[in-house]
């Protein structure tokens, strides 16, 4: 559709430059409700992660102290959230949990990028046995769905944060090589790398200057939305036992202990639910307000 | 077309065989000790000596790994240490339910999914369009155990509209299997009574599980259809007077449809394998559970026998996707 | 002569993120029935916008009518419902693309968007869609009638199957189907080899001879245009700059930026005579000069140029030219 908007092509040319690309994200990322949303989770959730142990209501409850007296308290002033089957705080857990569950998100996160972009990429750029290589492995790894692959590394390793993280990364990074290898597959046939390496310049730096930089905006894309991802994950291991054990405050495990007090004690399942739906929905959304500014294609109309 | 078929079946085997290495390597050469971790967790010295004898688990790795693939070629997925069952048999009982609750959920998925996206793409950016994209994000962001349990609560406990868990009423007789699937084996045998009680039973469920299925079937083919009805040939088909129905329902679904038929099947394996959370909520007798309680007692046979079903699901989901794509490009036809 | 189709002080914006790109800058354009038009300028021009402003098939937003009207049998279709558009689209004015490969459905049969689009015209007629099997039969005969040999073969193919040229003839016969009586085509040759574009051009040229169609043809290239057309237009920065017949133009371009387009064809005949360049590109859209638009490139341009927008004035029978300093 270039020949129906000539005026784009007009204008890249005349009004192009850092300041424009600067406020023309901030509108577009200001103009959707979605995405204003979505920066606020996340915000909330990394302001809550930083501040925590200084903010909670109760920091005793955060190792888990027992305080019988006060066990299964419904939601109340002094306890917003209620409190746990040995009396702790949920609030005060909740929002421990938020550092916990996003470092695994982050770590998981940036251990599967660092694994995965530098292979994709070196599959993209090169040709022959070692791409061949390269991609047949990551298509092992994505022949069984990531929740199954990543339990059955858990029974193999055992049990724990640890070895939950371990697989979740593993599940992970095949992810990151297919998107970083089509994107340097894509960008090795354009014209400028053309030119580039026809004047010369080697192959590390256009791997540096132009393939990385180029690659960014699905992936900044693709972590954002992953984090959320991976602490859904984290979640999903804790509640059926493999990850997280209690009475570390981790929200998946929360739940599955909340889970023996329903339907009466119903808060005690409610509040770290809401806490893992509110953080993932936040990274996901603003992964989508992402894509909105940083892909082109949907700049359009 | 026969080339094509041929060369998506090939890779088909290729991902098969990537799968019996994973799996293999994970049961094999991952663990620091793979015949203690055969033997189960509460195996003596003894008996672990003795698993790495039968296993053959004292060979080198080449020979294991051809022993491994002779004993899956013959349906051999080893014994369970805690039941002393063997795996493939117990996959067999507990395939069904879980093919049973994928099959109604990737139904549910499919059909509000695809009518919303394209509802979503032809209201773009009205509220409408609002409405369904934050309800589709929170398809994606609801964590399935935590909105199983609420369903439970709510619809189950405290409006009492439907059970709360479980495949049946434990008064229930079941139907005698012919298929193994509840529902139809109900209708086989005639009993209207427990095909609807068995419904009832598998509505929540069901519903969570087609939930996050849903919501990327409406996201794919919602951006999908935005981008198909400004492309030039629904420009021309509008120029040539090509009434708006046809436009949407034919001439831009068939091309969003391909990237959304790409999507379903890899919801497929995604869904088999979130089986183990839902499952595990709403007490569903069927691989998902199967894995996760075995996984927990250390039982580690059936882990890996799951895994080796949800792979091979996801495998023929992709290939039955391939070859759709097939049937409705005929670019790739004549490719 | 009836005057079919009239575009009275057009002006279209797009409205963007970076402000209000002024595409198109009061536009008028007459054209009677069975009359052959050229509209000739840059890419970037607005000729494209212009043409699909006929059948209001810009994406609105962001694109936004300011001002004018296009009457089409006196009826003004910048006021017509989606609906109403819906019955002229196809049936009095059709439309052929650039290019040929993107504007057919890559996934249907060329029959099935054939028979859609004469089905369509049925309904849009007021009747009953016809069958299939009859539809099939028509979009046959348009084949046909198109040049196409062995047309049942060629509908039961699918786009990619088929080479460019066929694919435009294609495109061309869907647009026959509802017998309109102005055809526009959007640079109906500019994405074909170059052989290939004279066969096109022949048969629009023999089409719009035998069914008495108007034409409008939008290109780039002044020779695709001075071959098919009585009259061009010449645009620039979404302004008509000159409107004359074709050969009066080509003998003697009265508007600067005329002058500069045809000294810059290469002729065959002539290879010692090398084509000029124009210096200068085609302004922004969003910030346009004041005055004459083209007064940045102009070797004339002088003070009034820079102020005041030069109003279209016939010099001479046939002939207008919006420039302060042309003479006749």
């Amino acid at each position: 559709m270039a020949d129906v908007l000539p005026v784009e092509a007009a204008s890249a040319g005349v009004s192009g430059g850092r300041g424009r690309k600067w406020r023309l994200a901030a509108w577009l990322l200001g103009r959707s409700f979605s995405s204003r949303l979505g920066l606020a989770l996340v915000v909330l959730v990394v302001g809550l992660a930083l501040a925590g142990p200084w903010i909670v209501p109760y920091p005793d409850d955060v190792a888990g102290a027992v305080n019988l007296a006060r066990k299964l308290q419904p939601p109340s002033a002094a306890h917003w959230f209620g409190t746990d089957e040995v009396g702790n705080d949920i609030l005060t857990r909740v929002i421990v949990g938020a550092r916990l569950s996003l470092l695994v998100g982050i770590g998981i996160m940036l251990a599967a990028a660092g694994i995965g972009v530098p292979l994709g990429i070196l599959a993209g750029m090169s040709s022959g046995r070692l791409r061949e290589t390269i991609m047949r492995l990551t298509d092992m790894f994505l022949s069984v769905p990531g929740l199954v692959l990543a339990i059955a590394i858990v029974a193999a390793l055992g049990p724990g944060i640890g070895n939950a993280m371990v697989a979740l990364v593993l599940v992970w990074w095949p992810g990151y090589v297919r998107l970083a290898e089509a994107k340097a597959l894509s960008i090795r046939e354009e014209p400028y790398i053309e030119a580039a390496r026809v004047a010369g310049a080697s192959r590390l730096r256009i791997l540096w200057r132009h393939v990385l930089p180029n690659s960014l905006s699905p992936l900044i894309v693709k972590m954002s939305m992953d984090i959320g991802q991976a602490i859904l994950a984290v979640a999903s291991l804790g509640f059926i036992g493999l990850g997280a054990k209690p009475p570390t405050p981790e929200w998946g495990a929360m739940i599955a202990i909340a889970r023996g007090y329903l339907p009466e004690w119903w808060w005690y399942a409610l509040f770290p639910g809401l806490a893992i739906y509110l953080s993932v929905l936040g990274f996901n959304l603003l992964g989508d307000g992402l894509r909105d500014i940083l892909d082109p294609r949907s700049h359009r109309g | 077309m026969l080339i094509y078929v041929i060369r998506r079946i090939g890779l088909a085997a290729l991902m098969l065989f990537g799968l019996v290495c994973i799996t293999f390597t994970i049961a094999n050469v991952a663990p620091s000790d793979p015949a203690a971790l055969a033997a189960g967790p509460d195996a003596s010295r003894s008996q672990i000596e003795q698993a790495r004898r039968d296993y053959g688990l004292d060979k080198p790795l080449p020979e294991q790994f051809l022993r491994y693939v002779s004993d899956l070629a013959q349906g051999r997925f080893g014994r369970s240490v805690a039941t002393g069952r063997d795996v493939g048999t117990d996959l067999a009982r507990y395939f069904p339910a879980t093919l049973e609750l994928c099959v109604l959920a990737m139904l549910t998925g499919v059909l509000v999914g695809l009518p919303l996206g394209m509802l979503s793409a032809l209201h773009k950016d009205g509220p409408i369009d609002h409405v369904t994209r934050i309800f589709a994000v929170s398809g994606i962001a609801l964590p399935p155990f935590w909105f199983g349990l609420l369903l439970q609560l709510l619809i189950a406990t405290w409006l009492g509209w439907l059970p709360t868990s479980g495949r049946l009423s434990v008064v229930t007789e079941p139907p005698d299997p012919i298929t193994g699937l509840l529902l139809l084996d109900a209708l086989l045998r005639g009993q209207g009574g427990i095909f609807v009680e068995g419904l009832t039973y598998m509505i929540l469920p069901a519903l969570v599980l087609s939930f996050p299925c849903l919501a990327s079937i409406l996201r794919v083919n919602r951006s999908e259809m935005v981008e198909a009805l400004r492309a030039d040939y629904v420009v021309s088909a509008r120029a040539h007077g090509v009434t708006p129905w046809r436009i949407v329902a034919v001439h831009a679904l068939k091309n969003a449809m391909l990237p959304t038929l790409a999507i379903i099947g890899l919801r497929w394996g995604w869904m088999m394998s979130s089986t183990v959370l839902v499952e595990t909520v709403f007490d569903w007798p069927g691989i998902g559970l199967y894995a996760v309680s075995s996984a927990i007692s250390g039982d580690f046979k059936p882990v890996m026998g799951v895994t080796m079903i949800v792979g091979v699901n996801f495998m023929i989901a992709n290939l039955l996707v391939d070859l759709l794509y097939g049937v409705l490009d005929p670019r790739l036809r004549s490719a | 002569m009836t005057t079919l189709l009239e575009i009275a002080d057009y002006r279209l914006a797009f409205d963007t993120f970076d402000g209000t790109h002024h595409v198109l800058d009061g536009i008028d354009l007459r054209l009677d029935a069975g009359e052959t038009l050229g509209v000739v300028g840059e890419t970037g021009c607005g000729k494209s916008v212009l043409a699909r402003s006929l059948l209001q098939l810009n994406p609105s937003p962001p694109a936004r009518v300011v001002s004018g009207a296009i009457r089409f049998r006196g009826e003004d279709l910048l006021r017509l419902e989606e609906a109403a558009l819906r019955r002229l689209r196809g049936r009095a004015i059709a439309m052929v693309f650039q290019d040929p490969a993107s504007y057919l459905n890559p996934l249907l049969a060329v029959a099935t968007q054939m028979e859609d689009a004469i089905r369509g015209q049925d309904s849009a007629a007021g009747g009953r869609p016809r069958p299939r099997r009859a539809a099939r039969a028509l979009a046959a005969e348009l084949l046909s009638a198109v040049g196409l040999p062995e047309p049942q073969r060629l509908l039961a193919s699918h786009p990619h199957q088929l080479s460019g040229g066929m694919r435009q003839r294609v495109l061309i016969a869907m647009a026959l189907a509802g017998e309109p009586a102005l055809l526009v085509a959007d640079e109906p040759t500019t994405a074909l080899d170059v052989t290939v574009q004279a066969q096109v051009l022949a048969l629009i040229d023999g089409l719009v001879r035998a069914r008495g169609l108007a034409l409008m043809l939008i290109s780039h290239d002044l020779g695709v245009v001075s071959a098919s057309c009585a009259r061009v237009a010449v645009m620039y920065a979404g302004t008509v700059v000159e409107e004359a017949p074709t050969p009066e133009l080509i003998a003697r371009p009265l508007h600067p930026y005329a002058q500069g387009l045809i000294a810059a064809v290469p002729d065959l005949g002539r290879p010692e005579a090398k084509p000029r360049g124009m210096p200068g590109s085609i302004p922004s859209l969003l910030h346009p000069p004041s005055g004459c638009r083209f007064h940045p490139r102009c070797p004339l341009a002088s003070e009034r140029c820079r102020v005041e927008k030069p109003l279209r004035r016939t010099l001479l029978p046939g002939r207008s030219v919006a420039c302060h300093h042309a003479t006749p």
